[in-house]
């Protein structure tokens, strides 16, 4: 075989749209129309599906362990209620507001983040979060403490769509961002940055070898997902028009872990899929069962990382090659 | 000839054990050197040094007569010296191509480029496929990297170095754990390189390094113990002594 003859479609494939991506993004616009009750869960899920994109850019792509990524998700909360309650309620300014302080913080704190290896990164990213926690929680004349920001008024967006109390605006609103936010990932990930980050995550010490200065992409790559996760926050705080201490809880951390293991790390569709299983099973199991609701999902869990290491996704993966294989 | 790569007085602790003791050394440009001695002479640690993966206790490296003991790895790379691992360091789940591609993207200067695909990078695709067509490996050019026998990402360990374009080349036991047939043609293809790219080699098998090499240093204990053309290291009575013994006698 001649260079030239090298067939380059499964290259190109890896960043083509697949037709599942495109059913993919129908179901938003479906559920809406199928589930007009549940327009409050669904806003929710997609918050936390941004929220978990983020951790599954540092984690699933540059392998950066976190327990931490609440702090970002909390600081651009409160950046936006902060706006908002003094009056620049404009929800796409507090978005970027929120960007820009957790993005600034997630640059400040990759340094100490990134010095160490595994274990360090994990006590260090959980460090910080508890820190911001607490001071969160002391300073209750700015965030208002355990009874959270009060007086967040939000202004229509564009200056033409208002938040209704059916909760249609902050529907589209969360889903429109978390699709936008999705593109802008997956162009990284299928981009030779990304590339670059997954060569960071299975060989660490090859990459310098290759010229590649992997402090400065780990740096980037973490400030980014820094701002993903306090957008997150933001949508949290401008649709519900409220922020309490609790965004910056280390149980929302742990909580994006779990669902990002339970999808599939190092996918974007297994980050998605991960927190569309959690947050519903989440709800109907406490509704069935509100004491010991956890119980099934920690079943599931130990289910999926003992017989699919790689979650959802990876059985996704391994039934379509089963069907592949079977085809004619 | 002048020297395109140069120690002096190179010097590595760990503790209280010196694993490179006041090593200077030249290495001429387009020279096929090798570095040869016995287990625990400190030739893996000197590679190390040379490429900044350790930092030294004292001395210098200097490379095109530049000053580099300061710089980081990948800086050094962008300075056109670069190695290969004794044992591998690939990336396993990576396809050959996208490997060999993200090695030439990175020296092309796209591993910052965050919004066209890879797919895009025509330039970069094609120069990696020309590359594993010279190393015969176009027909494992999608498959992952972990499922390869292990001569095959021998080849890989190497086409990765050299999609980064070495002025200087450090191999460092290149053919370790590779059967004779494929380790002769693995040198094949490093014989093959052009004079531009000057070799450093670290090897055990002795027929090898004779038959490649051009100069050989011989390193004991951390420090230098002889410099020379190959017939007259064969001949070294000390040499044979500390690490040919018989091999040579025969």
């Amino acid at each position: 075989m001649t260079p030239a003859a090298l067939d380059l479609s499964p290259l190109r494939r890896a960043a083509a749209w697949h037709p599942a991506e495109f059913a993919f993004w129908l179901l938003p616009p479906a559920a809406y129309f199928l589930f007009p009750d549940y327009l409050a869960l669904l806003s929710q899920i997609a918050i936390t599906a941004l929220f978990v994109l983020s951790l599954d850019l540092i984690l699933g792509y540059a392998g950066i362990v976190s327990l931490g990524q609440a702090a970002f998700f909390g600081l651009g909360a409160y950046a936006a209620g902060m706006l908002g309650k003094y009056g620049w309620g404009d929800p796409l300014l507090g978005l970027a507001a929120a960007a820009g302080v957790a993005g600034l913080i997630g640059f400040v704190t990759s340094f100490l983040v990134l010095r160490g290896a595994d274990l360090t990164r994990l006590m260090v990213t959980l460090g910080v979060s508890m820190m911001l926690f607490e001071a969160a929680n002391k300073m209750t004349d700015i965030t208002g403490g355990v009874d959270g920001l009060q007086g967040i008024e939000m202004k229509p967006i564009f200056g033409a769509f208002s938040f209704d109390l059916y909760g249609k605006t902050a529907y589209w609103y969360t889903v429109i961002v978390l699709f936008l936010l999705f593109l802008l990932a997956r162009r990284l990930v299928n981009s030779p940055f990304g590339l670059s980050l997954r060569g960071i995550k299975q060989n660490v010490l090859r990459m310098p070898a290759i010229g590649a200065p992997v402090h400065g992409r780990l740096v980037t790559i973490y400030t980014l997902a820094a701002a993903y996760a306090g957008i997150a926050g933001a949508l949290l705080t401008q649709t519900t028009q409220f922020a309490s201490v609790d965004v910056l809880a280390f149980n929302r951390s742990a909580e994006i872990l779990l669902i990002l293991v339970l999808g599939g790390s190092g996918s974007l569709y297994g980050a998605l899929i991960g927190t569309v299983f959690f947050m519903v099973a989440h709800h109907f199991l406490s509704d069935i069962n509100p004491q010991y609701w956890q119980f099934w999902l920690g079943a599931t869990l130990v289910l999926i990382v003992l017989f699919a290491r790689d979650g959802i996704m990876g059985l996704g993966r391994a039934a379509v090659a089963r069907l592949g294989r079977k085809a004619p | 000839m002048t020297a395109v790569l140069e120690t002096r007085g190179l010097v590595k602790q760990f503790g209280g054990f010196i694993a490179t003791s006041d090593v200077s050394l030249s290495v001429a440009a387009g020279a096929r050197h090798a570095l040869i001695g016995p287990n625990g002479a400190g030739k893996t640690t000197l590679i190390n040094l040379l490429t900044g993966f350790l930092e030294p206790n004292a001395g210098a490296v200097i490379l095109k007569g530049e000053d580099v003991t300061h710089l980081a790895q990948h800086q050094r790379v962008k300075r056109g010296l670069v190695r290969t691992f004794q044992i591998n360091r690939l990336f396993a789940d990576m396809t050959v191509l996208e490997s060999v591609t993200l090695s030439v993207c990175e020296r092309l200067g796209y591993g910052w480029n965050w919004w066209r695909p890879l797919a895009a990078h025509g330039a970069a695709v094609d120069e990696a496929a020309e590359l594993l067509g010279t190393l015969r490996l176009l027909d494992v050019a999608h498959e992952k990297t972990r499922n390869l026998a292990y001569g095959r990402q021998r080849m890989i360990e190497i086409a990765l170095a050299l999609a980064a374009k070495p002025q200087v080349l450090l191999l460092d036991e290149p053919a370790a754990g590779v059967p004779t047939g494929e380790s002769r043609e693995l040198f094949d293809t490093i014989a093959r390189l052009p004079r531009e790219v000057t070799i450093l080699l670290i090897e055990h098998d002795m027929e090898l390094v004779f038959r490649f090499a051009e100069r050989i240093t011989v390193l004991v204990g951390g420090a230098l113990l002889t410099e020379d053309v190959p017939e007259v290291i064969a001949k070294d009575k000390r040499v044979k002594e500390v690490y040919l013994g018989e091999a040579l006698h025969d």
